[in-house]
């Protein structure tokens, strides 16, 4: 079952406190990132970093339909998800820096980050590494009768992976209030999709007789309307669900991916960042029907600014962990 | 290695060069994997050798590694010379079935009647800051399997020429490829040549004490044995290059001559490489032994992330060298 959404006013249901929140999730989601791009261009943040710029509204808009105590797991792409799900910047920047005051004690990393305070049970550096995790949480949900819910963040790429099929299959035989929320940037690292995936995307939940809906992700009304109906009906019982959203990373596939011409060009580029950016796009409808100007939009990146310069501090200042401790937390 | 028409090469041109010649030597050959072909893998490894062979030779798969895998096998048994590449060492485990129930076993189930000569390139080694997913080395868990053989070059030297070596064998081959090594440069012949996989090579000829070592850990062990050498110990360093098979006698032959060995490998120190190789020269050549034969692996810890943490989970020229002296009594 395929229904194709145009988000309206009326079934998002977003008011002005709604939106100006999401709106400021958002902003928080770019302006940490650009500051990550930073760090690690100014090579102070070790390793790699696979940045969210652009695909912020599906975080955003799925993760606002979220209870507290709902889980996620997340991707090699996840600091939006992690910070849409309620972490804190100050201590993701820790874990980014490899400091011990971050989520994972510096043992993670920008790929790793788990809050399980907030429902987050981690990112995954396996492309569909956390298909099984998502889908278990959701087993233990309905067995414990506990009434979460269990949102599995992926790209398109993870449509390669057999676990994928696997666990679906489960999760629609066992109507596990599990859902699939893939996010289509349109590339496997350097490669397009259409070049290795065959078929339609929702011929595969369809496969499976598990609902499934599609959306444009730079939509983030779009997003938070489909969201919110896969929520509540895999909450009360309905079963599995899967949402593929359209949507565009706007830089490279890590930090250093600098020279994409031979997969992408900028014209492509420039016209997902021109015409369909989901802050710009959110922010013109918030200000169209009067629930914000211009000058609070503004003031929701100041704020971002603030917050984003304050924990990026925070972390830098803070010690790394003693090497001595090393072996610690290799066994539970 | 000839002297005459020797240039640099960096490690990881060498195993271009060598990919680029069994292309064209042998039109069985192909190359599947993520990212091979316009992007040449992220580690670039593979830049230039889509225009020349073009994408019918090397092939962009989908985030598929269990399905192309096992497809090599397939296409292995029937007529080609597949060589797959698995971007990092990590992602065997989702390889495990079709390389340990399938590759490794197809000749020896069928009775000798069926082959699989088929590559499989990846990575290891860690201090990438790559965490723990994207770091490890798990060359141990193909090398306990009968029925795969395992290259593990530590120069560009012995990368080209095992690794064309690798792509002419009967058999399915495993080869670790450390990322740390990608931009190391070495001598590296004009002239075509082969290494045969089983020969270990001594790196270099000491007479106190044998240190084993495999992969990067070669460049680690050379330069503790420059240190050695400041403090009056002759270590002698020895590559086994494969670990399946393994040149027990040159191992063992060079234990004899310096009576005390430590082996080094970036592994997991437990049920690991060097477990191995320390038991092979504690029988061979226990009787010429001065003291216990000494392991270094890395330590038994999933690689962390934080910098100062995943420093200390490796074997290092100073780790080495303290050993080295302990064994030697000069510390
Ligand atoms: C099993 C596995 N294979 C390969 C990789 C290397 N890799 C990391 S990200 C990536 C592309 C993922 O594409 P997609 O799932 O669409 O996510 P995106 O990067 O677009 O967010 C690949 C191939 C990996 N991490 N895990």
């Amino acid at each position: 079952m395929t229904i194709h959404t145009q988000a309206t006013r009326a079934e998002s249901g977003i008011d002005a406190a709604r939106g100006l929140q999401m709106y400021s999730q958002m902003a928080r989601i770019r302006v940490f990132e650009e500051r990550v791009n930073e760090l690690y261009t100014r090579a102070i943040m070790p390793g790699l970093a696979h940045l969210y710029i652009g695909q912020e509204a599906v975080a955003v808009g799925v993760c606002a339909q979220l209870e507290p105590d709902d889980y996620i797991t997340s991707t090699h792409r996840g600091h939006g998800h992690c910070l849409a799900k309620g972490a804190q910047p100050d201590r993701m920047f820790a874990e980014l820096l490899g400091k011990e005051a971050g989520y994972c004690r510096g043992r993670g990393g920008s790929m790793h980050i788990a809050d399980p305070a907030t429902g987050n049970l981690g990112a995954n550096a396996i492309v569909a590494g956390s298909a099984g995790v998502a889908t278990g949480a959701a087993f233990s949900a309905k067995w414990r009768g506990s009434g979460q819910v269990a949102v599995c963040f992926f790209g398109e790429g993870a449509l390669g992976q057999g676990v994928l099929y696997e666990v679906m299959n489960l999760a629609q035989l066992w109507l596990l209030p599990v859902v699939y929320v893939c996010e289509n940037n349109l590339y496997n690292e350097y490669t397009h999709y259409r070049e290795t995936t065959a078929g339609e995307v929702l011929a595969r939940p369809a496969a499976f007789g598990m609902h499934a809906e599609q959306v444009d992700g730079q939509d983030v009304r779009a997003v938070f309307a489909a969201a919110g109906r896969l929520v509540t009906r895999a909450r009360s019982g309905g079963g599995p669900a899967f949402l593929q959203c359209d949507t565009y990373r706007y830089r490279g596939h890590h930090v250093g991916d600098i020279n994409r011409v031979f997969y992408r060009s900028k014209e492509e580029e420039q016209e997902w960042m021109t015409t369909r950016d989901p802050l710009a796009r959110f922010g013109d409808w918030l200000c169209r029907l009067g629930f914000a100007d211009p000058a609070d939009l503004e003031a929701c990146f100041v704020t971002a600014r603030h917050e984003i310069e304050t924990a990026a501090q925070f972390a830098l200042d803070s010690p790394f962990p003693d090497a001595s401790d090393v072996q610690r937390h290799v066994y539970a | 290695m000839p002297e005459t028409a020797v240039r640099e090469l960096t490690f990881a041109e060498a195993i271009r060069e060598a990919l680029a010649e069994e292309l064209r030597r042998d039109p069985r050959v192909v190359v599947l994997g993520e990212d091979v072909a316009e992007a040449g893998t992220p580690f670039k490894v593979l830049s230039g050798l889509v225009e020349e062979f073009g994408t019918t030779r090397i092939i962009d798969t989908p985030i598929s590694e269990a399905g192309f895998t096992g497809l090599a096998v397939g296409a292995a048994m029937t007529g080609m010379r597949p060589i797959v590449d698995i971007m990092f060492g990590d992602f065997l485990t989702l390889v495990m079935d079709q390389m340990v129930n399938q590759a490794a076993k197809i000749h020896y189930m069928s009775g000798g009647a069926l082959q699989v000569p088929m590559v499989l390139r990846t990575t290891m080694g860690a201090t990438r800051r790559s965490a723990a997913q994207h770091s490890q080395s798990l060359h141990a868990w193909v090398s306990h399997v009968p029925g795969l053989k395992v290259v593990l070059p530590s120069t560009p030297y012995d990368a080209k020429g095992l690794l064309k070596s690798a792509i002419r064998d009967q058999n399915p081959v495993v080869f670790f490829e450390d990322k740390m090594m990608y931009r190391l440069k070495g001598p590296v012949p004009l002239e075509e040549y082969t290494i045969p996989l089983g020969v270990a090579d001594i790196k270099r000829p000491g007479t106190d004490i044998t240190i084993v070592a495999t992969s990067s850990m070669v460049q680690t062990a050379m330069a503790a044995a420059e240190l050695l050498e400041q403090v009056g110990i002759s270590a002698e360093v020895v590559d086994p290059r494969t670990t399946s098979p393994l040149d027990r006698d040159t191992l063992v032959d060079s234990v004899k001559k310096t009576s005390r060995a430590i082996v080094v490998d970036e592994g997991h120190e437990r049920y690991g490489v060097t477990a191995e190789i320390a038991a092979v020269i504690a029988d061979g050549a226990f009787y010429h032994l001065d003291a216990p034969v000494k392991r270094l692996g890395a330590m038994d810890v999933p690689v962390p992330f934080s910098p100062p943490l995943e420093d200390v989970t490796v074997p290092t020229e100073n780790t080495i060298f303290d050993l080295a002296r302990t064994l030697c009594g000069k510390a």
